[in-house]
């Protein structure tokens, strides 16, 4: 059987593919939306911590010998907490200005902290190897998937969801979602509003992090790789609905499949089709595909 | 008496003037040299900043500066667009008179280039760049391209590989001019031995994830899967193409372009055994030697590439024949240069032809594993050499109108 001249067996490698891809774009904009979400700050570093998440699990294996695992754990809060003191002591400053202020610490920032990691470590990159759990791979009958692919699907699932349901249906989200509408009325039930929002950023962070370091092995572990993947989780963001989580995760594993097929059917466009629709997006429902007008 | 001072001090003055004259020749009396490359994205540690270091490396070792000679070398980043470079390009030509551009990887900026230096009568010297139609249908009588070509590379990998058995190939094809021109080029050469192509597909530049196109190689069953791109785009193919197996089904991937720091970047144990083709190795004799040692302690500990010798050798042999002419104009110098024969320690000797191609021996190698690498940057075993007179393009094939 074929469909537009293609195998439906190949076609649903494809698609497969496609999700994988799209669990990094996920969780890379779950982690834009909350911050814009409840801090309307447009988090352009947010590139830069993926990568120096994927930096830091490389330091940490070469350095200190601790493997993948406890680098799932310790790579994030490392670059969380650097994101915090980025906000206590940068953005924190910048909160009753306009929008464009942030973006552009931001974006400085983040060409910083890229200029620096190719200063010391080049562009072409280092070597992060597998871990031994995941060598080899499954056969689907249809496709050969990677096992290592395979567990950034389900680890990627995992936290998208468990960041949806702590914000949704918690006490905590709650509280967060209350303070975005009126700080200052929840500052007066007393809670420490200022320190939420400061660990909001950290937990955003976080979550770049821990993008970078499930990256680090299968793609080299370079200065580059947070700019090449930023404006496509931006994109997502936007076409999700700024500050929507829901959206973020759904468009992103959306947006994955739509990449994956463009590179079957006409590859060349692969990098530029999530703008389009984009463009298409933004045009007919400009608050995004689930975000709502202000 | 009065007479005889008289005239020795107007010879004096002749011969003073002569010399001053001489020197006049050169632009604003200084040998201005712009090294244009890649200086943030993909194509950095390969090009980039180790281009720079070559470069001074090479006027220091010319020793023209002793010889009452002013030089200097400034750089700048294309950012492997066109447009970026061109604009460069012309600025540097225009008001900061530059004299001779070198390296400019990526064949869309240095086709770019190639057509502006023509223009204005200056100097190219492409050493990052690999697209074969720079000698071609591109040719100049202002360009030299001095270090490998797509041509070459075809020539090298793609017969060793096809004479071996593996006849059915596939491409993962960078989508611009230079991809486009390797791909065309190993195809070629692929035919020609009696070998087919069963499929190819065409990535932007600078992709992260391959696995949508190794699925589709896999598919076609072929026997080779043909990489025809270059830097960080290869490494990242072929890191992932070993993910999904695609070594253990049985196909097998040949890097048409694959540079000394790809492999440093991508470590022994996922990229040995690679086969591929190179025009210049550090660890070869005490010359190339002596100058990786000198050249890693300026680059951050990176070994030069090829395209690092190529931007030593082509300035050395560049200043050389600036002195011999005792001017900087770009036609006369390129002229100048194709008539000298080359000779530095990284190449060797060799000669430039009027098409404006270096001609050197190749190198066939094949990658190390990590029991037979002994120290740091050990990656290469030489398995055959492709003599100057046959590892590049036949003179007449090229169809460069400046070959009558």
């Amino acid at each position: 059987m074929t469909i537009f001249g293609f195998p439906t067996q190949a076609l649903f490698g494809q698609l497969l593919i496609g999700l994988i891809n799209g669990a990094f774009y996920a969780m890379l904009s779950l982690g834009l939306a909350v911050i814009f979400g409840l801090l309307n700050i447009i988090n352009f570093t947010h590139g830069a911590q993926y990568m120096v998440g994927a930096f830091c699990a490389w330091f940490l294996l070469q350095y200190a010998g601790v493997g993948y695992w406890w680098s799932l754990l310790l790579a994030p809060l490392a670059v969380g907490a650097i994101g915090i003191v980025i906000e206590r002591t940068m953005l924190a400053r910048l909160y009753k200005l306009d929008h464009l202020y942030g973006l552009l610490l931001t974006f400085g920032l983040a060409l910083i902290m890229q200029g620096i990691f190719t200063n010391y470590f080049g562009s072409s990159g280092l070597p992060y190897q597998l871990p031994e759990e995941f060598a080899g791979a499954l056969n689907l009958g249809f496709m050969f998937l990677p096992k290592y692919r395979a567990w950034v699907i389900v680890a990627s699932l995992l936290v998208c969801l468990g960041t949806w349901y702590v914000i949704e249906r918690t006490k905590l989200g709650a509280y967060l979602r209350a303070a975005t509408e009126n700080p200052a009325l929840v500052q007066a039930f007393g809670i420490n509003v200022p320190r939420m929002v400061t660990l909001t950023y950290g937990f955003g962070v976080a979550l770049a992090a821990l993008a970078g370091v499930m990256a680090a092995p299968i793609y080299t572990v370079n200065p580059q790789m947070g700019a090449n993947i930023i404006i496509v989780v931006f994109a997502v963001v936007v076409i999700g609905g700024m500050g929507s989580i829901l959206g973020a995760v759904l468009t992103g594993f959306g947006l994955g499949l739509v990449e994956g097929l463009t590179k079957v059917f006409y590859p060349e466009a692969s990098n530029t089709v999530i703008f389009i629709i984009m463009a298409i997006v933004l045009l007919i429902k400009p608050a995004g595909l689930f975000g709502r007008e202000r | 008496m009065k007479a005889k001072r008289l005239s020795v001090l107007a010879a004096a003055l002749v011969l003073a003037w002569l010399s001053t004259g001489a020197k006049a020749q050169i632009s604003d009396n200084v040998i201005k040299i712009g090294v244009l490359s890649d200086m943030s994205s993909l194509y950095t540690d390969l090009a980039g900043a180790g281009s720079i270091v070559a470069a001074k490396m090479a006027v220091e070792d010319s020793g023209i500066e002793k010889r009452g000679y002013k030089v200097e070398i400034i750089s700048a980043d294309h950012q492997n667009k066109p447009d970026v470079g061109s604009q460069i390009a012309r600025q540097w030509y225009d008001t900061d008179k530059v004299d001779v551009i070198v390296d400019v990887p990526n064949s869309g900026v240095a086709l770019a280039v190639n057509q502006i230096t023509k223009d204005k009568g200056k100097a190219f010297l492409v050493s990052g760049a690999a697209s074969s139609d720079l000698t071609g249908k591109a040719c100049s009588p202002n360009t030299i391209h001095w270090t490998y070509d797509t041509w070459m590379l075809a020539n090298g990998t793609g017969s060793a590989i096809v004479k071996t058995g593996g006849d059915t190939w596939f491409f993962l094809t960078s989508d611009y001019a230079f991809g486009l021109a390797l791909e065309r080029d190993t195809e070629a050469v692929v035919l020609k031995n009696g070998g087919k192509v069963l499929g190819k597909v065409r990535h932007p530049l600078n992709t992260q994830d391959f696995s949508s196109f190794l699925l589709q190689a896999q598919a076609s069953k072929a026997k080779i899967i043909g990489l025809a791109n270059a830097g960080g785009d290869t490494t990242n193919s072929i890191k992932q193409a070993s993910e999904f197996g695609i070594v253990k089904g049985g196909q097998n991937l040949a890097g048409l372009l694959v540079f000394l720091t790809d492999v440093h970047a991508l470590g022994l144990p996922t990229a040995q055994g690679l086969i591929l083709t190179n025009t210049f190795y550090w660890d070869t004799n005490d010359q190339t030697r002596a100058f990786a040692k000198r050249f890693a302690a300026q680059d951050k500990g990176i070994h030069p590439t090829m395209v690092h010798a190529g931007v030593y050798s082509s300035l050395i042999h560049y200043l050389k024949a600036v002195e011999a002419l005792k001017s900087d104009d770009g036609t006369k110098v390129i002229a100048k240069m194709k008539e000298m024969p080359t000779d530095d320690p990284l190449f060797g000797k060799g000669s430039i032809r009027i098409d404006g191609r270096k001609i050197h021996p190749a190198y066939l190698v094949e990658v190390k594993k990590p029991s037979e690498s002994k120290y740091e940057w050990d990656y290469y075993k030489i398995r055959a050499t492709i003599p100057a007179d046959q590892a590049f393009r036949p003179l007449k094939d090229g169809e460069c109108p400046l070959v009558k």
